[in-house]
C-alpha cells in the first residue's frame, strides 16, 4: 500500500523541541534501531537499503543501495559524508530536518557507517545554517558523551567518528566533488568524474556522499525492513518524500508527502490553492535547476521517474523545431530534483523570474569551466535586458544558443542547472519573452 | 606577525587538527574552521589574520588566501555587529523580497553590501537561505527573520540593535 497523506517518518518529530536533546530523542524511541543494526552484518544492512528502493533526496534521485554497492569490497579506509549544504533555491527541508531531529541524522549515519565499514565520517553543513550548526554540534557532542560515537560504540568494538564541518558560503559545494574539495580545505571547485567518489573520494579513499533526508530514512528501513519501506512508495521509489512548497500558494510549507502525489494535489489539497484566487502559470518541480512545468502538466506525480519520462510533460526544446538532446537522443522533460516546488501564478513576470534564476547561477558559478563561467554571466545580462524592457529582437535565439553552448560542456552539473531552466522556460513560455521584447522594440521606436 | 589566537582558539584549532587524521595533510581541512575562528577573534580577515592561519596550520599563505576569497562568508573588511542576510532569490522575490530589501536599505540608510556608520549592521543581498516556505526571509546569525513585509522592518531593526545577533559568534 502506498503511504497515505499524513504518513510521517523523517518529519515525525517536527514541532517537538525536546527531541533535539538526546534524552528527548531516546524518549521517543531514538537510538533503538542503532542497537538492532549493530547486531546485523554490514552487508545485510546494505541489502535492506537496496530492497527499500530508497533514492537519493539531494537532487539526482540515484539508488542509495546501489551507490553503497560501488565501494570496492577490499577497501581499507572508507568515508561516509553527509551533504547538508542545502542551497538549491526553493529547497528548505534539510535545514528543518537538522533543526528538529539532529539525532535521527546521527543515528542514520552511524548505521550507514556500520554498513560501509566507515570509521571517519563527516557532515558538511552549509555555512549560513548557523542556528542548525549549533543544534547539530551539540547533538554530536551528546552522542559522543553517551557512547553512540567514539572508539568502542556501545561496547561493540566498532569505531565510528563524526565531525561537523562548516561551509562558508558557496552553492557549488553542494556538488559532491566540490564538497569533498571543500572538506579537504581547498577552494570548492568540482573534480572530474570518473573516478567517482565511491572509488576515490575524500583523501583519496572510497567515499559515499548522501543527502540529509536520505540518511535519516535509513533507521526506518532497518527498523521495519526494506520491503516495508518500498511498499510506502511507488514501486521504483520507496518511502515518502519531503517537499518544500513556496511561491504563490495560500499555505506554503515543508511537508512529508506520498511519493506519488501530483502537483495539482500538492497545490490544491496540501497548500490551499493558488493565492489571491489566481491560476497557476508555472511550477518549478524540484529547485530552480529543473525545467518548469506549465499549467497543463500538473497531473503528473512528483516522483523521480515520472518527471523524467511521463509523456504528458513536453520535452525541452532548443528552438521550436529542435529538441534538446540529453545524450544518445534522450529527451529532457524535467526532474524531481531537491523537492523544492515553486509555484508561479498567472500574474508572474516570467522574464523577470528567469532573470533572477540566471543571476543566481552567474553568482554561483565557480569559474573553473569557461562555458559556465562566461555563459552564466551572459545569460544573466541578456535575461536582465529582456526583463528590464531593453530586449532586442534576437535575444530569444541568443539566450537559447548560450544555454545550449553550456549544457553538457562543463565538469559539473551547475552549467546544466543554468541551461536547463533557461531552455525550459523558453520552450513553455516563449510568448512571454516575445511579448517583452516586442514591447521593448516598440518603446525604442517611439 | 602582529596577531595571535587566544588560548581558547588555539585549543579549539588543535582539537580540530585531530579530526581529519585519515588525511595525508591533516591540518589542511581545518583551514575553513580556522578562518571562521579568526573572524570571530579579529572581526574580519585582514592579511595578518590570513598569515596567522597559515602559520598556525603550516600552510602557504597563498593557499589560505585562495580559500578565504572563494567563500562569501569570509569577510576581508570589517563589518557591522549584526549581519542581515536578506534573500531575494526566486521564492522570496515572488512574495516581495525586493520590497523588503528596499525597506531594510531605507531603515538602515545603507545599500545592500554596506555597513551602517555606527557599525551596528551590515546588510547583504543573499542567495537562497533555505527558508523558502516562509518567504520573504532573512537570516541574522542564529536568528531567522521569516514571513517578512516592509512594515515589519523598522521593529526588527530596533530589536536587533538592542539584542545583536553576531554571526561570527558561531564557530
Amino acid at each position: 500500500m502506498a503511504a497515505p497523506i499524513g504518513t510521517k517518518l523523517v518529519s515525525a518529530r517536527f514541532g517537538n523541541l525536546d527531541a533535539q536533546t538526546l534524552a528527548g530523542y531516546e524518549k521517543t524511541g531514538g537510538y533503538g534501531t542503532l542497537r538492532k543494526a549493530l547486531a546485523m552484518r554490514p552487508e545485510d544492512i546494505t541489502n535492506e537499503v537496496k530492497a527499500s528502493n530508497l533514492r537519493g533526496r539531494g537532487g539526482a534521485g540515484f539508488s542509495t543501495g546501489m551507490k553503497w554497492g560501488f565501494v570496492p569490497k577490499d577497501s581499507k579506509t572508507v568515508h561516509l559524508v553527509c551533504n547538508a549544504d542545502e542551497s538549491e533555491p526553493g529547497t528548505c527541508k534539510d535545514r528543518e530536518l537538522i533543526y528538529w531531529d539532529p539525532h535521527l541524522l546521527i543515528e542514520g549515519m552511524i548505521i550507514s557507517a556500520h554498513a560501509l565499514k566507515a570509521v571517519h565520517n563527516y557532515i558538511y553543513i552549509r555555512g549560513e545554517m548557523m542556528r542548525e550548526y549549533v543544534v547539530l554540534q551539540k547533538a554530536v557532542d551528546e552522542a559522543y558523551a553517551r557512547g553512540y560515537l567514539g572508539k568502542n560504540i556501545l561496547g561493540t568494538g566498532l569505531e565510528v567518528h563524526l565531525t561537523v564541518h562548516r561551509g562558508a558560503g558557496a552553492y557549488i559545494c553542494g556538488e559532491e566533488t566540490a564538497l569533498l574539495n571543500s572538506l579537504e580545505g581547498l577552494r570548492g571547485q568540482p573534480r572530474l568524474k570518473p573516478p567517482f567518489p565511491a572509488i576515490k573520494g575524500l583523501f583519496g579513499n572510497p567515499t559515499i556522499v548522501n543527502n540529509v533526508e536520505t540518511l535519516m530514512n535509513v533507521p526506518f528501513i532497518i527498523d521495519k525492513g526494506g520491503a516495508w519501506f518500498n511498499e510506502l512508495g511507488t514501486g521504483r521509489s520507496g518511502g515518502t518524500r519531503m517537499l518544500c512548497v513556496s511561491g504563490h500558494v495560500n499555505k506554503p510549507g515543508v511537508f512529508e508527502l506520498p511519493m506519488g502525489i501530483t502537483f495539482n494535489e500538492i497545490i490544491n489539497d496540501v497548500c490551499g490553492g493558488v493565492w489571491k484566487g489566481r491560476k497557476v502559470k508555472a511550477v518549478i518541480p524540484g529547485g530552480v535547476s529543473m525545467p518548469p512545468l506549465d499549467a497543463d502538466e500538473l497531473d503528473v506525480p512528483c516522483e523521480f521517474d515520472a518527471l523524467q519520462t511521463d509523456e504528458r510533460i513536453k520535452p525541452v526544446m532548443v528552438t521550436p523545431t529542435q529538441s534538446f538532446d540529453l545524450g544518445g537522443g534522450r529527451q529532457l522533460r524535467t526532474m524531481a530534483g531537491s523537492g523544492g516546488v515553486v509555484v508561479l501564478d498567472d500574474h508572474t513576470d516570467i522574464p523577470k523570474a528567469v532573470w533572477r534564476i540566471m543571476k543566481f547561477f552567474a553568482h554561483e558559478s565557480c569559474g573553473q569551466c569557461t562555458p559556465c563561467r562566461e555563459g552564466t554571466g551572459w545569460l544573466e545580462k541578456v535575461a536582465r535586458r529582456v526583463a528590464d524592457g531593453n530586449g532586442k529582437p534576437d535575444d530569444i535565439d541568443l539566450l537559447a544558443s548560450i544555454a545550449h553552448g553550456i549544457a553538457g560542456n562543463t565538469i559539473c552539473a551547475l552549467g546544466d542547472a543554468a541551461a536547463w531552466p533557461m531552455l525550459g522556460f523558453l520552450t513553455k513560455f516563449r510568448a512571454d519573452f516575445e511579448a517583452a521584447i516586442a514591447a521593448s522594440v516598440k518603446k525604442r521606436a517611439s | 606577525m602582529s596577531l595571535e589566537f587566544s588560548a581558547d582558539a588555539q585549543k579549539k584549532i588543535a582539537a580540530l587538527c585531530e579530526r581529519y587524521t585519515p588525511s595525508p595533510a591533516p591540518k589542511q581541512p581545518v583551514v575553513m574552521a580556522a578562518l571562521h575562528i579568526a573572524q570571530k577573534e579579529f572581526g574580519h580577515l585582514s592579511d595578518d589574520a590570513l598569515r596567522l592561519v597559515a602559520s598556525t596550520l603550516g600552510l602557504p599563505y597563498a593557499h589560505v588566501y585562495g580559500v578565504a576569497t572563494f567563500y562569501t562568508m569570509y569577510r576581508r573588511e570589517p563589518s557591522g555587529k549584526t549581519t542581515i542576510r536578506m534573500c531575494t532569490n526566486i521564492s522570496c522575490m515572488l512574495r516581495g523580497g525586493y520590497e523588503v530589501l528596499a525597506a531594510f536599505e531605507k531603515q538602515l540608510g545603507v545599500k545592500a553590501g554596506g555597513t551602517t556608520s555606527n557599525k551596528a549592521f551590515t546588510l547583504i543581498e543573499e542567495e537562497c537561505i533555505a527558508a523558502c516556505a516562509n518567504a520573504p526571509c532573512a537570516v541574522a546569525g542564529t536568528t531567522y527573520l521569516l514571513d517578512l513585509t516592509p512594515e515589519k522592518v523598522p521593529s526588527i531593526v530596533a530589536d536587533l540593535e538592542k539584542h545583536p545577533s553576531p554571526e561570527s559568534e558561531v564557530v
